[in-house]
């Protein structure tokens, strides 16, 4: 197959791989009321699936992420998450710095 | 059909110091170098945000091209690492449940369910009116995934302008943000739980098997959790 046709499927294919699982969680939410154990349940759930996915992202990332060492990472992490805490949760200013510190840790 | 004052408080949710647009422009603008690097031309660059719109998948993806991977893999790899949508569409959804609004919504806006766009809507349904929210669900799904398609074209196009540092460094901006994000949704012992639980049997259960490490630490910690806030009664 033509390289092209192919980059063309594996898109056709993630996005409906994707969108099962988005689709079956609304159809399911449907029945689950707010106040059950059920959804409270899920909710844990979710959580604690995004952690582990964050947590994969920083110990063991896929990508260019790969070439900074793990303590250069985990220093990054821990310094952004304190300036986090102490700017009164303020998100935008951690994440520009985030991108800061790695490339200024990597380049030296 | 969508209240539009609620419509446009969703997609304000970009703006101001809570903003998810700059993690998600580096993510993307990351993810769009990449594509180019992996053989994808715009316009398919374009559509894998589009219709994707799930950054861990589309990196599967590309990386699974990369090493020539069958589509068979690719289906099973991305339908694995994207299966976290499943629960976090439950525990979403039916915080924004109406019965006057019509189920269309429900069906279409599912696809706006990314990791940001959930954060974001945990964080502030509750300022919401219930009959409305599904519309503030909506503003908040296409600012950020339009930001997603947006930044996907700059990153494809700005691809010979960035050298690896800066990529790296654009690389790390999105763990960070969803990182803090999450503790900052840690109110309640069980999902402080599920989040530390979550972050430590991810890379640990990743050792022993890559690609369902994510449904059974996901599984093993939020059950954990669960349980605990059960037996506290929280």
């Amino acid at each position: 197959m033509e390289s092209s046709n192919i980059i063309v499927l594996a898109i056709v294919v993630t996005s409906f791989a994707t969108f099962i699982s988005r689709l079956m969680g609304a159809i399911t939410s449907e029945k689950v009321s707010v106040k059950s154990k059920v959804f409270n349940w899920f909710n844990c759930v979710a959580y604690s699936t995004l952690a582990a996915l964050l947590g994969r992202m920083i110990i063991f990332p896929a990508g260019v992420l790969a070439e900074s060492t793990l303590i250069i990472r985990i220093l990054v992490l821990f310094i952004c998450i304190s300036i986090f805490l102490y700017s009164k949760k303020n998100l935008v200013l951690p994440t520009i710095i985030s991108a800061i510190l790695l490339f200024v840790f990597t380049s030296v | 059909m969508i209240n539009s004052k609620v419509f446009f408080q969703g997609l304000k949710s970009l703006k101001g110091s809570r903003s998810p647009a700059i993690p998600l422009a580096a993510c993307f603008i990351a993810l769009g170098a990449l594509l180019k690097d992996a053989g994808f031309n715009l316009q398919q660059s374009a559509a894998s945000s589009l219709f994707t719109y799930a950054l861990p998948g589309q990196l599967v993806m590309a990386e699974s091209l990369l090493v020539g991977a069958s589509i068979l893999n690719i289906f099973i790899a991305v339908w694995l690492v994207n299966f976290r949508l499943y629960p976090m569409t439950v525990s979403l959804f039916p915080l924004l449940v109406h019965k006057s609004q019509p189920k269309w919504k429900y069906y279409l806006s599912c696809h706006f369910l990314a990791v940001s766009s959930w954060l974001i809507a945990k964080d502030s349904y509750k300022k919401i009116n219930k009959k409305h929210r599904i519309d503030f669900w909506i503003g908040v799904g296409v600012g950020t995934w339009s930001t997603a398609i947006l930044m996907t074209i700059v990153g494809y196009l700005s691809a010979e302008y960035l050298n690896k540092d800066m990529m790296v460094g654009l690389a790390i901006v999105n763990p960070v943000y969803f990182f803090c994000m999450m503790i900052g949704a840690m109110k309640n012992i069980s999902i402080s739980i599920a989040v530390i639980g979550g972050a430590i049997l991810g890379p640990a259960i990743y050792l022993y098997t890559t690609e369902w490490s994510l449904l059974f630490a996901g599984l093993t910690a939020g059950s954990i959790a669960f349980v605990f806030g059960e037996k506290n009664g929280i």
